[in-house]
């Protein structure tokens, strides 16, 4: 294997860190600029280094709710997370088998990825409000953005369980293990990492969805929508200030549940 | 009962998937197919059965125009997003050499796309605007004297935002079907005198396929979709078919946009459908 690499290695090589310079370039520019002095720009140079406009984002007035629309997207993304790990994981378990209707569901399924999202919005939007119900995060905002997760979670399933091998349900069932017995001590740890991942996908793309929410969120803003906003309103660093943290709490939740992930696999090496 | 118990159990565990896709996606779509025959004011919206609000849609030379314009966006971010994620993927799959590396690596580009997608979409002002660091940069080091205008609010920086939010939705499937590809036979070309080049070309391009036709329906789908990056990077300059719909809608013409919706609806699933007969989804996963 140890080959000398090729003039085709370097030139790739140097395609790849340019592509990833190019992935996080702008948004460490971001990051640099929320601690703009307190008279600078939007623009470098800096005038200067400060905390000034983190100070300012979290003064209520100066740029509208920011706390309560971050409440209400973490809410709803440990609710989305929770839903799409179970209903992926259930539906997993249903393709296994063949089943009537197996096919269409499939199908279904995939549209959920396809659907333009401002038409789920719109769909959404339209339908609660000629049945009568206020759309809310809570509830509209909730559904439109399983139609999003859900997909991704099934689709996940359908790989792990693809590649899945039925031996080991069979050894435990020969060793005399009900089938719920099977499912709880054998099967679930083996896919835990996996619907970890889920959970991961479930939540993140939940947090910063924004054109599902438009029409299905109601009167209360979620984060991105309040981000939006401030997009056309706002000509003051505190909109990096708010991309800095918003970043750095999705970094956080990435990080831990690589962690966790890293956790339970060595766990499950040593068990 | 056990026997019966055994039957029924797929179908339990697919009712809640079922139910939410059903409820939230299938019945939402059928009511707006609905509501795009129906007649609206700036009151309400009135059931019946009009064709004209596609009339209207299909008859206006600024739909046409709308859709020519958004499929440019869709072709030219398929165009770079293929390009970058096929190198990418094939440097990750193919150069690195230990799977931990591997993960690491691809971990590496995947992490930005958890982030905000409008967070790193403006995070390109300070980079492209007026006097952003490209402009500086080039100003100061003599290169230009005035700044380029053109960076920033132009169709170049909506292609620039979104081939930067899209491009892990084309590395990812073709990283993915790459590293099942089988080494043996690229050993085997090798050992048939094969150059690097006709590796890539006549093995590796034809087995990566079916993850560059799965990329594909991702980067097409999400670029068709698409308002806020062409709103934002545009500066309201450009237009997409979604953003057409998305101003109908603040201005609550809702059967306007559901008829928009459904043509839309209809272009997208066409173009997935063409793509879905070169590759079978299900086997890839």
């Amino acid at each position: 294997m140890s080959e000398k690499r090729s003039l085709g290695f370097y030139v790739l090589a140097v395609f790849f860190i340019l592509f990833v310079l190019f992935l996080y370039g702008p948004l460490s520019a971001v990051f640099i600029l929320s601690f703009q002095g307190p008279s600078g720009g939007l623009t470098f140079p800096l005038n200067g280094v400060s905390l000034h406009w983190f100070f300012n984002l979290f003064e209520r007035q100066a740029v509208g709710d920011f706390g309560a629309s971050f409440g209400r997207s973490f809410a709803l993304g440990l609710m989305v997370m929770a839903v799409t790990v179970l209903v992926s994981l259930l539906a997993g378990l249903a393709f296994r088998r063949r089943f009537f209707g197996a096919t269409p569901l499939f199908y279904l399924t995939v549209a959920s990825l396809v659907v333009p999202s401002i038409i789920v919005s719109l769909g959404i939007g339209v339908l609660y409000q000629q049945i009568g119900i206020r759309p809310a995060w809570f509830s509209s905002a909730f559904g439109a953005h399983l139609t999003w997760t859900l997909p991704f979670g099934v689709l996940i399933m359908f790989a792990v369980f693809n590649r899945f091998s039925p031996t080991y349900e069979e050894a435990a069932r020969d060793l005399g293990a009900s089938s719920w017995q099977t499912f709880a001590h054998v099967v679930l740890p083996m896919i835990a990492p996996s619907l970890i991942g889920v959970g991961l996908f479930g939540f993140t793309l939940s947090y910063d969805e924004f054109a599902r929410s438009l029409m299905t969120s109601g009167s209360a803003n979620t984060l991105p929508l309040e981000i939006y906003g401030m997009t056309t309103n706002v000509t003051t660093p505190v909109l990096y200030a708010l991309g800095t943290v918003t970043t750095l709490f999705s970094f956080l939740v990435i990080l831990g549940t690589i962690g966790l992930i890293q956790l339970l696999q060595r766990r499950r090496v040593r068990s | 009962m056990n026997n019966l118990l055994t039957r029924a159990t797929p179908y339990l565990q697919a009712t809640p998937l079922t139910l939410i896709l059903g409820f939230f996606l299938a019945l939402p779509i059928l009511l707006l197919v609905l509501v795009s025959f129906w007649d609206y004011d700036f009151a309400g919206m009135y059931p019946g059965f009009f064709t004209f609000n596609y009339a209207e849609t299909l008859g206006s030379w600024v739909t046409w125009r709308t859709y020519g314009n958004t499929l440019k966006f869709a072709f030219l971010v398929w165009a770079i997003t293929a390009f970058l994620g096929f190198w990418v993927a094939y440097f990750l799959a193919f150069h690195i050499r230990t799977t931990a590396m591997q993960m690491v690596l691809f971990l590496v580009c995947t992490v930005p796309f958890l982030t905000s997608n409008i967070i790193r979409m403006i995070s390109w002002i300070p980079v492209l605007g007026r006097n952003g660091l490209v402009n500086s940069t080039l100003v100061s080091a003599g290169v230009i004297d005035q700044p380029i205008e053109w960076l920033l609010y132009s169709d170049f920086a909506v292609v620039l935002a979104m081939v930067h939010l899209y491009t892990l939705f084309m590395v990812t499937p073709i990283f993915n079907t790459m590293m099942r590809i089988d080494r043996a036979l690229v050993e085997a070309a090798r050992d048939a005198g094969a150059k690097n080049w006709q590796i890539i070309w006549h093995v590796i391009l034809p087995l990566a396929k079916p993850g560059i036709a799965i990329g594909t329906i991702f980067v097409v789908t999400l670029v068709m979709a698409d308002f806020s990056t062409v709103q934002v990077m545009s500066g309201g300059q450009s237009a997409s078919v979604a953003l057409m719909m998305r101003n109908q809608m603040s201005l609550l013409q809702y059967p306007a946009a559901a008829a928009n919706a459904v043509v839309l609806l209809v272009v997208v699933l066409v173009m997935v459908a063409g793509i879905l007969r070169i590759v079978d989804i299900r086997k890839e996963l």
